[in-house]
């Protein structure tokens, strides 16, 4: 189906990867808190493509089994944002967050609990930055753990709209020693990504401020 | 008297926001911006700043990595490591290479706070 395509400008791609970096970063403080120990967290890229791509991305790098914590959000932009690990990755994770001296059996118990909190401080974290940045506001539903393949995530089984698109996010963590490499997504439909071209085009705008001349003698 | 301030961030959005602040604080003081810590270098070598903004979290060599580096083979140029990520380890790491760490995002209050420092540092 043809569809007009939302754009986002190289700034305005620049302007949203700032602002999900200013997310994890802030996320990173908050497990930290949570573990007790440093979080490193980062976001060296990011993309907005379609749900076929959002798969394809995911498939090439990873295996079929995946988790991944679900949060839908409501307001100016409407949509889902999902934190995925590879399922393999996934009680890496937990072991990390919760530390590695409890039994697998403990862990087993308290898998879903640590992931969906880590879900919840990342996707609210990442959400909560980009309302405030765009001085709106957001609902966020409470976090949901799903397991499963790409297609449960981005296919046409999981809802919305065929030509909505993933804002697509690759992330690095490591914790306690621990590398796991994992993606933020953000599906939108098209009116979504249409505001949220608007919103970012107005922070990019005030953050440009008026422009200064520099006066040709000190102040 | 005019220092000359580097700017070093990936976000030209970030960039953007510290000359903002730099305008309302500093309007006559020169700025130059580089992307990463390497373009950063080659800056310093031509364009001798005086006071360094720099990202923490940048592809390549970060933030802090960079500071670290810069603190000991140009000890007059005053650092400052820009982070949203307030852990006590990276805002401690930051003041053991002695550098001063301003949270993004940034206020124009703690930028002039550490400039006001920076200058001061400077006077012999």
């Amino acid at each position: 189906m043809a569809s007009s395509p939302v754009l986002l400008t190289e700034l305005e791609l620049d302007a949203l990867t700032e602002l999900v970096n200013l997310g994890v970063s802030n996320a990173a403080g908050s497990l930290r808190d949570l573990v007790r120990e440093e979080v490193v967290l980062s976001v060296p890229r990011v993309l907005v493509v379609t749900r076929e791509q959002a798969l394809a991305n995911l498939s090439e790098r990873e295996a079929k089994r995946l988790v991944a914590v679900r949060q839908d959000f409501e307001g100016d932009i409407r949509g889902r944002a999902l934190l995925i690990f590879p399922e393999a990755k996934s009680m890496e994770l937990v072991r990390g967050i919760i530390g590695s001296d409890l039994s697998a059996e403990d862990i087993m118990e308290l898998e879903q609990e640590a992931l969906a909190e880590t879900g919840n401080i990342m996707l609210n974290s990442c959400l909560g930055t980009i309302a405030n940045y765009f001085q709106r506001s957001l609902r966020i539903s409470l976090p949901e753990v799903i397991y499963g393949e790409g297609d449960e995530f981005f296919g046409p089984a999981s809802g919305g709209h065929a030509n909505d698109r993933v804002v697509f996010m690759y992330i690095n963590f490591a914790i306690r020693h621990r590398d796991i490499e994992g993606y933020i997504a953000m599906l939108l439909d098209l009116p979504s990504l249409a505001t949220l071209k608007t919103l970012l085009a107005a922070l990019i705008e005030r953050t440009g401020g008026d422009p200064v001349i520099a006066p040709p003698h000190g102040v | 008297m005019t220092h000359k301030v580097l700017i070093v961030d990936d976000s030209k959005l970030a960039r953007m926001a510290v000359v903002k602040a730099l305008n309302a604080l500093r309007p006559d003081w020169p700025r130059i911006e580089a992307n990463n810590a390497e373009e950063a270098l080659a800056q310093i070598h031509e364009e001798r700043p005086d006071i360094v903004l720099l990202d923490f979290n940048m592809p390549g060599k970060d933030g802090l990595a960079f500071a670290a580096e810069l603190s000991r083979h140009s000890p007059r140029i005053a650092i400052a490591v820009i982070s949203a990520n307030r852990q006590a380890e990276v805002i401690n790491r930051t003041e053991a290479v002695g550098a001063t760490f301003l949270p993004k995002p940034l206020t124009e209050k703690a930028l002039g706070d550490f400039l006001n420092t920076a200058v001061q540092g400077a006077t012999p």
